[in-house]
């Protein structure tokens, strides 16, 4: 009793300079919490608040114009039997599973190829990194729809070589969505650029001593680089999946807003704009959003699980 | 550096150099392998149509400007108006994003305060948050304020700390800045807010830039929430108009999208040209696109 007495009184009547500071300290996390009154607003009204409603309409029935009406687990239940939002899905899943890891192949090659001491590497950083920034913008796919056209680029330069094309790649439904994978291939600087980062990090004398050691090109590569990097592939790895699950536009312009040549480009998010701003069926498109959420989650999940195999953190075993 | 790069070279045995030699080479193919599209876009635009459907090089022959004048006139508005519209939205953005990301990051970076590791984990949460999750019940509440068609969606949010990236992004540089600088005006009396304005936003001028020309790119790109908020033609950004070039059924004006998909992309390159090294720095630092 005394005891805890003693404690309560220390701690209630501290010696003045403590008082001071913890007076300070007071005062530091009500001026953070100024600093934050704009951004605390916004994750109320633009992020939780729109969530929480969402997950609402999500199990309704709502079309914007009639009150919504509550009908339990029925959106995701059609989700099952709706055979558009299992292509979509399908296609959504092709399209990550090709584009994520050649993209990321690719970027950590050309990080490799711009490591090195030679002249005009900043040149080539920017012509490299340069299509990242313009990727997804309706400009560059409106271009790829042209040069995957029939009279387009692509049939044109096999013309030159003698092939005679008249496929129109965006038009048919084999190869409508490979062209969006390469679309997503040919934006690769930006993971490059991490890349490149994560590369200068490799210290020097770890290079060095692979070298004495007599590994090779490939073997240094393999057993020393790889493992260092491997932190920033995964990484790359998370942040290009969740970019790929949301990728719209070229879908969109490419298919004029159908997700056509039959359904082989209907991106997920493409088919929820569908739903939810075409035909107005805006419970249903937030029981997608909310699914989407979720794959995004998961997949973030099962990620993170796989990584303790493959992931070298350089402090683990100290 | 300069001393390690000469005595690397003075060092260096002819087979490395050789290697150095095919490295250009191998890159040189690849550089322009990645820019051919880009650039036959920008040549085609300067030709008439049947050229554009059987001329795949990049060498220039008769130039014409009338697909311009036509691409320009070809919508119900002059494309002009389109990118003042883009423009608009752009700078609103731009000026949201750094006014309420700067402050956001500040208290991250620098103060203590209850729930800081819990907010903190809110932020890098809904950086990753797809926008698919929230757009629908946006859209319910904006109509139901009267912002549909108004440009108020696209850039409201901004001022309330939404791209949460940026954030992220300032408060990565403020924790390179020494904390003396601003104890020591701490001790001359300045409060946070003085620290704020007159020592650290002067001294996080690159992490604003990178924020200021990612904003930009961004936003003059984006498609999605404004062919959601926007309907009205006159009030369409450009994406939105270059998406009418596009139909579906056939027929598409090719040297005249091609025309104002270029002068579309003028801005973003200038940035790209002018800016590089800070949006190298932003990517570097988080990740971003």
């Amino acid at each position: 009793m005394l005891v805890s007495e003693v404690a309560y009184t220390a701690r209630r009547r501290p010696s003045p300079r403590i008082g001071g500071q913890l007076a300070l300290r007071r005062k530091e996390g009500r001026t953070a919490y100024i600093f934050l009154v704009p951004w605390l607003i916004g994750l109320v009204v633009f992020v939780f608040g729109p969530m929480v409603v969402s997950l609402y309409l999500s199990f309704t029935d709502y079309d914007f114009l009639r009150p919504a009406k509550f009908v339990g687990l029925e959106n995701y239940a059609r989700m099952f039997v709706d055979g558009r939002f299992i292509k979509s899905a399908e296609v959504t899943v092709v399209y990550i599973v090709l584009a994520v890891p050649l993209q990321l192949a690719f970027a950590l090659l050309m990080a490799l190829l711009l490591n090195r001491q030679i002249r005009g590497v900043g040149v080539y950083r920017g012509v490299f990194y340069l299509p990242s920034l313009l990727g997804s913008s309706v400009a560059v796919a409106v271009l790829w729809d042209q040069i995957f056209g029939t009279e387009g680029l692509v049939n044109q330069i096999l013309k030159v070589f003698g092939v005679s094309s008249s496929t129109s790649w965006v038009g048919s439904p084999d190869t409508a969505l490979l062209t969006l994978v390469l679309l997503n291939v040919w934006a690769f600087g930006s993971p490059m650029i991490i890349f490149l980062a994560g590369l200068r990090q490799i210290p020097q004398e770890v290079l060095e001593a692979a070298r004495v050691d007599g590994a090779g090109k490939v073997r240094t590569f393999l057993y020393v680089i790889l493992p260092l990097l491997s932190p920033i592939i995964f990484f790359n790895l998370i942040l290009q999946t969740i970019f790929s699950f949301k990728a719209f536009v070229p879908a969109f312009i490419v298919s004029g807003g159908t997700g056509g040549p039959s359904d082989s480009t209907l991106f997920y998010t493409l088919y929820l704009y569908q739903e939810g701003f075409g035909s107005f069926r805006m419970g249903y498109a937030s029981a997608m959003g909310w699914v989407l959420l979720l794959a995004i989650g998961i997949v973030t999940a099962i990620n993170f699980v796989l990584s303790r195999f493959w992931v070298f953190y350089g402090d683990e075993n100290q | 550096m300069s001393i390690g790069a000469a005595t690397a070279r003075r060092g260096t045995p002819a087979g490395a150099r050789r290697s150095n030699v095919i490295t250009h080479i191998v890159l040189l193919i690849l550089a322009v392998g990645m820019v051919y599209p880009l650039i036959w876009m920008v040549i085609s635009s300067l030709r008439n149509n049947n050229e554009i459907f059987s001329n795949p090089t990049i060498f220039p022959s008769s130039v014409t400007f009338s697909n311009y004048v036509r691409g320009w006139n070809a919508l119900q508005y002059p494309f002009g108006q389109y990118l003042l519209n883009s423009l608009l939205i752009t700078v609103g953005s731009i000026a949201g994003n750094l006014i309420s990301c700067s402050l956001t990051a500040y208290a991250f970076a620098r103060l203590r305060f209850r729930f800081k590791r819990l907010l903190m984990a809110v932020l890098l949460g809904t950086i990753m948050l797809p926008e698919h999750v929230t757009i629908v019940p946006q859209y319910v509440i904006f109509s139901a304020m009267g912002w549909i068609n108004t440009y108020l969606p696209l850039i409201v949010p901004k001022f309330f700390g939404v791209e949460a990236f940026f954030v992220f992004l300032i408060i990565q540089f403020m924790r390179t800045i020494p904390r003396e600088l601003d104890e020591a005006a701490s001790i001359d009396g300045c409060g946070h807010f003085r620290i704020f304005s007159s020592i650290m936003v002067p001294l996080i001028m690159p992490a604003l830039a990178t924020t200021a020309i990612f904003s930009f790119i961004w936003t003059w790109n984006d498609f999605f929430r404004p062919l959601i908020f926007i309907s009205t033609p006159s009030m369409d950004t450009a994406p939105l108009a270059l998406n009418l070039f596009i139909d579906p059924t056939g027929g598409v004006d090719w040297g005249a999208a091609f025309a104002m998909s270029v002068i579309s992309l003028i801005p973003v390159f200038l940035f790209f040209v002018f800016g590089q090294r800070f949006l190298v720095q932003g990517i570097s630092t988080t990740g971003l696109k």
